[in-house]
């Protein structure tokens, strides 16, 4: 039972669908599923709808004790927005910005090394091949925040924690991406193309980036798309490892938002309440525009690692 | 199985890497190029988790006082970790929450995923893109949000149940966040296991379900005995992810201590434990022995279980 990675993505939809129709007639059936559909979509809704509405609020409306899952009369998007991005020397703006930067380099890095590394497990026979990777499925089970207080300790020694380097290099190990890449490269580029382009004379590196590379397209953006996202919501790693609020991920500066505001109650903290809910919103923007635009790629790219 | 790669023999000179020896040589070369495109992760790899893995473990048997100073205890961390009431209590947790939340989780998403194999409309599409986009979240953000809608000042709790004229439940508060943390990490990542198990049921060939019609066989005779059955690797994936990612359980609850006050002590999961042991009171070695633990405890439960299911499953290929 070998179903590749790429009759993933295209036995999708149109086979299915004829199926589907001419068994048709249980349409009462169809209208209950639909109802629970319906519900699960509100659930799952719910807590976005609650910060769409409740960013809008000025501090006293969100207070006032009115509707907590509706407008209040005055919207107030653009005077929290200011706010938000003018609270203790716009410091915001500098959490989304550092965010960006431990992904972008954090997970292109990650992704980069797992192709690299799962396209030579798949086409190389090395020695020591299958030793290596007996190791690298060993630590796809090594959870990853038991690696954190360590790391920090070993860092500490050198001078390298409370830095940039401190998040960036953590979050290059990917066991997993390389796992899923080298899954993915065995069935979808055949030994047959890479040899014939080394008949042809090219070498090794060429074959892998003008022959393999735009075959591995789906698990590339999918592992990127992976990577990315578990360094964008990395919480623990960089609470550890930084003590500079200039260099805080939102993750961790709303988080000590958060505990600020709660620590003084309700009452003293109501100004930071509205910013806190705000650049929670605001932080989640990005990602859900990702992946949003990205779909149609990490719909079938997300079942590499589950088909075989 | 060292030459399957291999280009033939007699293409001798054709490829600058077979000139000078011919079949030697291209043993020499699978192993050049095979450690050349795995050797940049397999640097960070020693350096980011063989390293402090060791480390961690040489941490662990040395023991910090205020008069002795610094001294070798051998197992004498692990000794006091696991006979460490607080330890303990924390381990007790996540066991107790992984055995309710793991089964409610692949329930969830398996029932979604098969109801959205089966409804093909284009609300199905976008029911599917909503369920999955919690995952687009940082659980930080997720507790965060959760955290406000049970909070009594800004939650629609109160309002919804005091339509009926009863109380609001308080989620955060000791007897029920376990309920409340439930319910946040199932919200956060049911629709990404759905994702992988809808991904693998669009895999199925759909001439099964045809032949099973045929055979007379009712939808949800061909749901428990051809669809199921075929998402057994997939259903193995995600249990995995889900007892790795529940047993280092951290974020969430971090989030919220400040918001439940006094529901969420400083014990709670082994890795707050250890984050509390390690930055509140200074005491690395302990820190490191209890990130030891659970790693350990971790790893061999999951190699235990997937060695247990090799057959079924296609992790050991």
């Amino acid at each position: 039972m070998s179903a590749t990675p790429i009759e993933i993505t295209e036995t999708r939809g149109k086979p299915r669908k004829l199926v589907e129709r001419r068994s048709a007639p249980r349409t009462r059936g169809r209208a209950s599923l639909n109802i629970v559909l319906a519900l699960l979509v509100v659930y799952f809704l719910v807590p976005f709808w609650w910060l769409i509405v409740n960013s809008s609020k000025t501090a006293a409306g969100l207070f006032g004790g009115e509707n907590a899952l509706w407008f209040a009369e005055d919207i107030n998007y653009l005077g929290n927005l200011v706010d938000l991005f003018t609270y203790g020397g716009g410091i915001y703006g500098r959490w989304l910005a550092n965010t960006a930067l431990y992904a972008v380099l954090g997970g292109v890095g990650a992704t980069v090394l797992a192709v690299l590394a799962g396209y030579g497990f798949a086409k190389y026979r090395f020695a020591g091949r299958r030793a290596a990777f007996a190791i690298l499925l060993g630590a796809v089970m090594v959870p990853t925040t038991a690696l954190v207080i360590p790391t920090f300790v070993l860092f500490a020694q050198v001078g390298w924690t409370n830095t940039v380097w401190a998040v960036i290099f953590p979050s290059l190990l990917n066991p997993f991406g390389v796992y899923l890449m080298n899954v993915y490269a065995r069935d979808a580029v055949p030994d047959e193309l890479l040899d014939a382009a080394r008949v042809d004379g090219a070498g090794e590196f060429r074959t892998f980036f003008r022959v393999a590379l735009p075959m591995l397209r789906p698990a590339i953006v999918t592992v990127l798309l992976l990577s990315v996202v578990a360094v964008w919501n990395n919480y623990f790693l960089p609470l550890v490892m930084l003590s500079d609020n200039r260099l805080f991920p939102v993750t961790v500066g709303i988080g000590v938002w958060q505990s600020t505001a709660s620590t003084y109650g309700a009452a003293g903290g109501q100004t930071l309440w509205s910013i806190i809910i705000l650049g929670s919103l605001v932080s989640v923007i990005p990602l859900i525009i990702a992946f949003l635009a990205l779909q149609k790629y990490w719909r079938g790219g997300l079942a590499i690692g589950s088909l075989k | 199985m060292t030459t399957s790669t291999a280009s033939p023999p007699t293409k001798k000179g054709s490829s600058p890497f077979t000139k000078k020896g011919g079949r030697r040589s291209t043993a020499a070369r699978q192993n050049l190029f095979g450690w050349l495109f795995v050797g940049p992760f397999g640097i960070i790899f020693l350096a980011l988790l063989v390293v402090p893995i060791g480390y961690a473990l040489y941490l662990s048997l040395f023991q910090k006082s205020l008069i002795g100073g610094t001294r070798f205890v051998l197992f004498g961390n692990y000794a006091k970790a696991f006979t460490d009431p607080n330890f303990l209590d924390g381990v007790w947790f996540v066991i107790r929450f992984s055995v309710v939340l793991i089964p409610l989780q692949m329930a969830i998403s398996l029932a979604i995923a098969l109801m959205l194999d089966i409804i093909v409309t284009r609300f199905a599409r976008f029911s599917r893109l909503m369920i999955f986009l919690p995952y687009a979240i940082p659980t930080v953000i997720g507790a965060l949000m959760w955290g406000f809608l049970y909070s009594e000042n800004f939650g629609p709790l109160a309002d919804i149940f005091g339509i009926f004229g009863a109380e609001a439940p308080d989620f955060l508060s000791k007897s029920l966040i376990f309920y409340g943390l439930l319910n946040i990490v199932t919200w956060q990542w049911a629709g990404y296991y759905m994702i992988i198990l809808y991904a693998a049921l669009q895999g199925i060939d759909p001439t099964l379900y045809e032949a099973a019609r045929i055979d007379g066989a009712s939808q949800w005779q061909i749901i428990w005995r051809i669809k199921i059955p075929l998402l057994s690797p997939a259903l193995l994936l995600i249990l995995v992810f889900a007892l790795i990612g529940t047993l280092q359980f951290f974020n969430e609850p971090k989030i919220l201590q400040e918001l439940a006050a006094g529901s969420i002590p400083n014990d709670f999961t082994p890795n707050i434990y250890a984050f509390y042991q390690a930055f509140s009171l200074a005491n690395y070695n302990y820190g490191a022995a209890i990130s030891f633990a659970l790693g350990a405890v971790v790893f061999v439960c999951v190699y235990i279980f997937l060695f247990a299911t090799r057959k079924r499953g296609s992790f050991f290929e």
